[in-house]
């Protein structure tokens, strides 16, 4: 608008002041003159609106003839390609078939049928003699029932609705058991292989050159035929090689790794995703789910991101074949916190 | 009955008979009377609420189609269908039967496609047309009730879209229902329990999908096609609303016949949509589960997305920090029988986002009528500018759910636009609290600044784009002075003004009073009064020297 307003409220009396009372109003003018289409005035127009809207129908009719075309047609052979193909045209028919109904139906409306706008009185929603009738008739329904009079029948009657729908509860126990120590435990235990994922074949230390990173199950998970993906769940790990001096353990912990091969869960802390992205030049790992950041160099510390805990360490060592094997289970349950893990 | 039946009505085609058959029976004449001419008004944003209908019907069909198909089971099978990576992998019958629905059932994958995109735009089309009920204040009396249905629609919609999301059981899906089952886990005493009941155990555990799908084909359509019929029920008592215009008051109702017109318009609409959601389905892949492969705990990809509707609260997971300044925000309680973990990190931007939301949205319609005590019926719908701080209540909300929003495009964004992915999230973390106070200021502001350029248009005409050189060498535009029916387009709104508390029985202001004068200054201080007739009349001294001197009006306002 240029300068034809400048906006303030202060310099510019469009704005009115607080307690300046309601000034008289502009008169409602009516509907506005219907205006005519030219359809409605030039009978060669509406009859090319007429044409017009039966070419629609009949392109939705090519429509449902294109889509059988493609059904019948198009033969799917074992590639992507012709189901794209198919796809492509089973839509397209499908597409033409509803637009052309669809815009037809809506232009035959907006050009030919008559378009003058009517006015209708909105009714009252409850008038007061049909609240009045409807308070007389629930009052003599409550006075019939005599609940008022008999509190013994209410009362035991409302202690009996309270109570019946408890079973309708309680029925929903056997949904599934308890969690018991289920989330504390996982397949790890001493001299359990790490093998890897999905192939199942173990690694041998020397394979582990470092700047390496390995995805790993424990030996015998892929031979499981109960419980495969649960304890899968629980039990994935990553196995990184970094130069023993840049890790830094803390008391206690300083053999759980060999010779800077240390395994941590690939479980996010945070709600669970799997820690899949592991950064070589920096020894961070992000979860790709919602980012959390852990640092490898500090016991995959949280440093980013929306998780708290680090990741749990399993603690590992060499066996006699030179495989590497746990030494234990994690030493905490793995994955999200809840609220028994302490 | 043989008072009626000595008049009995004898009709003579054969379907005049079929009709009167079950006319005799039904008393469709009278329902027919009754709805046949009725009147609706017209608007295009109207039909955001008949694309969410619209978009539900296709749902049903394409579903129904899909289930004859569909096999809920996560028993193990090796998959053996034509598409040839997946060839021999282990995989459960679930997301095998959504790949042979793709693969082997010929227009399979377009009905899978179209329910997906129609799954899509249901959620999309439901909230669209909850924006427009908010910004133009149709929820108010008579239609609050109705409002509290639309806002249960909207939450139906979003659980019928993720439990269908993760019925393929595919590994996009399974990593979904895991961030699920991790935030159950960070609910307090009960979290771990309703996971192991949900699971049926242990995540993944081997009945999630059959219950999903239950819920998906039964229990939630079931609730929401109840709900749609509450909602248009509640339609036809009240009787739609009208956008504000020349004849259109609180007492009519102006628009077009159902018959013919508007039931041709919404009708035709319907293929419409339909066509719309067929041309995605059969140009744009969605969910090509065959490149995600099977659920597996262990692998995910990089760059994972939810479906958008779910994406806000994804945001949410994403923005909180693990630590803040320091302070940890998972805490360790020791209580008398141990220790107990509660995990604030999960269970707050779950929780309170969504919170804070839907309980704003359910009880909107109370807030505002306790501060406006307007407790009259409205069935003239207002214009967003009109009322500046509702609308700039709504645009905050809509900012502050965009944030999150985009915060579940965190990585995605940071990989586009090559910034770091760290900024990103602290930019967004910024804006999840700045982001909706700046939107509340700057929308309050945009709504005045339209106010004023209405009134300004209804008092000195709109600018005709001709340019006129006066005598003295000034040149200026003329301006068009509307006629009546447009003026009063912009001039026919309300602008309350700020109430002071009303004082009690003893002639007391009390605190209850006090707060609801602040929040009616809040709500109506800064106001654009509609222009009147005085004003024009006075302006038009200056408009008849216009036609002469043309552009006088423009010391006029800007004096």
């Amino acid at each position: 608008m240029g300068n034809h307003s400048d906006g303030t409220p202060t310099s510019s009396d469009a704005v009115a002041k607080a307690g300046q009372n309601e000034v008289e109003k502009f008169q409602d003018p009516g509907l506005p003159p219907h205006r005519l289409r030219l359809a409605d005035t030039d009978p060669r127009a509406a009859k090319r609106a007429e044409r017009q809207v039966a070419a629609l129908f009949v392109v939705s009719a090519i429509g449902t003839l294109l889509f059988f075309f493609a059904y019948f047609g198009i033969r799917l052979d074992d590639t992507i390609g012709t189901l794209r193909l198919q796809n492509l045209f089973l839509g397209l028919g499908t597409a033409f078939a509803m637009l052309g109904i669809g815009t037809g139906i809506v232009h035959w409306a907006r050009a030919l049928m008559p378009d003058h706008e009517v006015s209708e009185e909105r009714h009252e929603i409850r008038s007061e003699e049909d609240r009045q009738a409807a308070v007389k008739i629930v009052d003599d329904i409550v006075d019939e029932t005599g609940i008022k009079r008999r509190p013994l029948i209410r009362n035991t009657l409302l202690g009996a609705l309270a109570l019946a729908p408890l079973p309708a509860i309680v029925v929903f126990r056997d949904l599934g058991p308890l969690p018991g120590d289920a989330l504390r435990h996982t397949m790890w235990d001493e001299g359990v292989r790490l093998v890897r994922d999905p192939t199942g074949t173990p690694i041998k230390a020397s394979d582990v050159t470092i700047g390496s990173a390995f995805h790993v199950i424990p030996e015998g998970l892929n031979e499981l035929h109960e419980g495969k993906l649960e304890e899968k769940a629980k039990a994935v790990v990553l196995l990184m090689r970094l130069n023993p001096e840049e890790l830094n353990p803390s008391a206690g912990r300083e053999d759980w790794g060999y010779n800077g091969i240390v395994a941590y869960s690939k479980i996010c802390t945070h709600v669970g995703c799997p820690v899949a992205l592991y950064e070589q030049q920096t020894h961070h790992l992000l979860c790709p789910c919602h980012q959390s950041t852990f640092d490898l160099t500090q016991e995959c510390k949280v440093i980013f991101g929306p998780a708290k805990r680090p990741l749990p360490q399993l603690p590992i060592k060499v066996d006699a074949e030179g495989y590497l094997v746990a030494q234990s289970d994690f030493h905490e349950p793995v994955g999200p916190s809840f609220w028994e893990r302490g | 009955m043989s008072a009626a039946s000595e008049t009995t009505y004898t009709p003579t085609t054969k379907v005049g008979h079929i009709t009167n058959f079950v006319d005799e029976r039904v008393g469709g004449s009278g329902i027919l009377r009754e709805f046949g001419r009725k009147v609706f008004p017209d608007h295009w944003s109207f039909m955001f609420g008949e694309v969410a209908l619209y978009s539900f019907v296709i749902l049903l069909l394409s579903g129904t189609f899909l289930t004859f198909f569909f096999d809920p089971s996560m028993a193990e099978t090796h998959y053996d269908g034509p598409y040839v990576p997946l060839k021999g992998i282990e995989m459960s019958v679930a997301y095998s039967s959504s790949l042979n629905i793709s693969f082997d059932i010929r227009g399979g994958l377009f009905m899978r496609q179209v329910h997906h995109w129609a799954a899509l735009l249901f959620v999309a089309s439901v909230s669209v047309h909850m924006l427009r009920v908010f910004f133009t204040g149709a929820f108010r009396k008579p239609r609050e009730l109705n409002w509290v249905v639309g806002g249960v629609l909207v939450i139906l919609s979003m659980a019928a879209g993720f439990t269908g999301y993760s019925l393929p059981d595919d590994l996009l899906s399974g990593n979904g229902l895991r961030i699920i089952d991790g935030v159950m886990k960070s609910i307090p005493i009960v979290g771990t329990y309703l996971s192991f009941f949900l699971f049926g155990g242990e995540f993944p555990g081997t009945v999630i999908i059959g219950r999903l799908y239950v819920l998906h084909i039964l229990l939630i359509p079931a609730i929401i096609l109840l709900m749609v019929v509450v909602h248009l029920f509640m339609v036809v008592v009240h009787k739609h609303t009208q956008y504000p215009g020349p004849g259109r008051n609180d007492r009519n109702v102006v628009g077009y016949p159902l018959g013919p017109v508007y039931a041709a318009k919404a009708g035709g609409f319907f293929f419409i949509v339909f066509g719309v959601v067929a041309l995605m389905a059969a140009a744009f892949t969605i969910n090509p589960i065959w490149n995600y492969g099977p659920y597996d705990p262990s692998p995910v990809s990089a760059g994972t997305q939810p479906d958008w509707y779910i994406g806000w609260v994804d945001g949410a997971l994403r923005l909180m920090p693990g630590w803040l300044l320091g302070l940890p925000m998972e805490w360790h309680i020791p209580l008398p029988w141990g220790v107990n973990t509660l995990s604030l990190n999960v269970l707050l931007p779950a929780l309170v986002p969504a919170g804070i939301v839907f309980t704003v949205l359910f009880t909107y319609p109370w807030i505002e009528r306790w501060i406006t005590r307007d407790n009259r019926e409205h069935h003239v719908l207002d214009r967003p500018r009109n009322v500046p701080t509702r609308t700039a209540i709504g645009v905050a909300g809509f900012v502050f759910y965009c944030v999150m929003w985009a915060a579940a495009s965190s990585d995605l964004i940071a990989t586009h636009f090559h910034v770091s992915l760290n900024d990103v999230t602290y930019w967004l973390r910024a804006l999840f609290f700045i982001g909706p106070v700046l939107a509340f200021i700057v929308a309050k502001r945009v709504a005045l600044a339209l106010q004023r350029k209405d009134r300004e248009i209804a008092l000195h005409g709109r600018e005709t784009g001709r340019i006129v050189r006066l005598p003295h060498g000034e040149y200026q535009e003329v301006h068009a002075q509307l006629d009546e029916y447009k003026r009063y387009k912009l001039v026919g709104y309300e602008s309350p003004l700020p109430e002071a508390g009303i004082p009690n029985a003893k002639g007391i202001v009390d605190k209850k009073e006090k707060r609801r004068a602040m929040l009616s200054r809040f709500f109506f201080e800064d106001r654009v009064a509609p222009a009147t007739p005085a004003e024009l009349e006075a302006g038009h001294g200056h408009g008849h020297h216009e036609a002469v001197e043309a552009g006088e009006d423009t010391k006029a306002v800007s004096h």
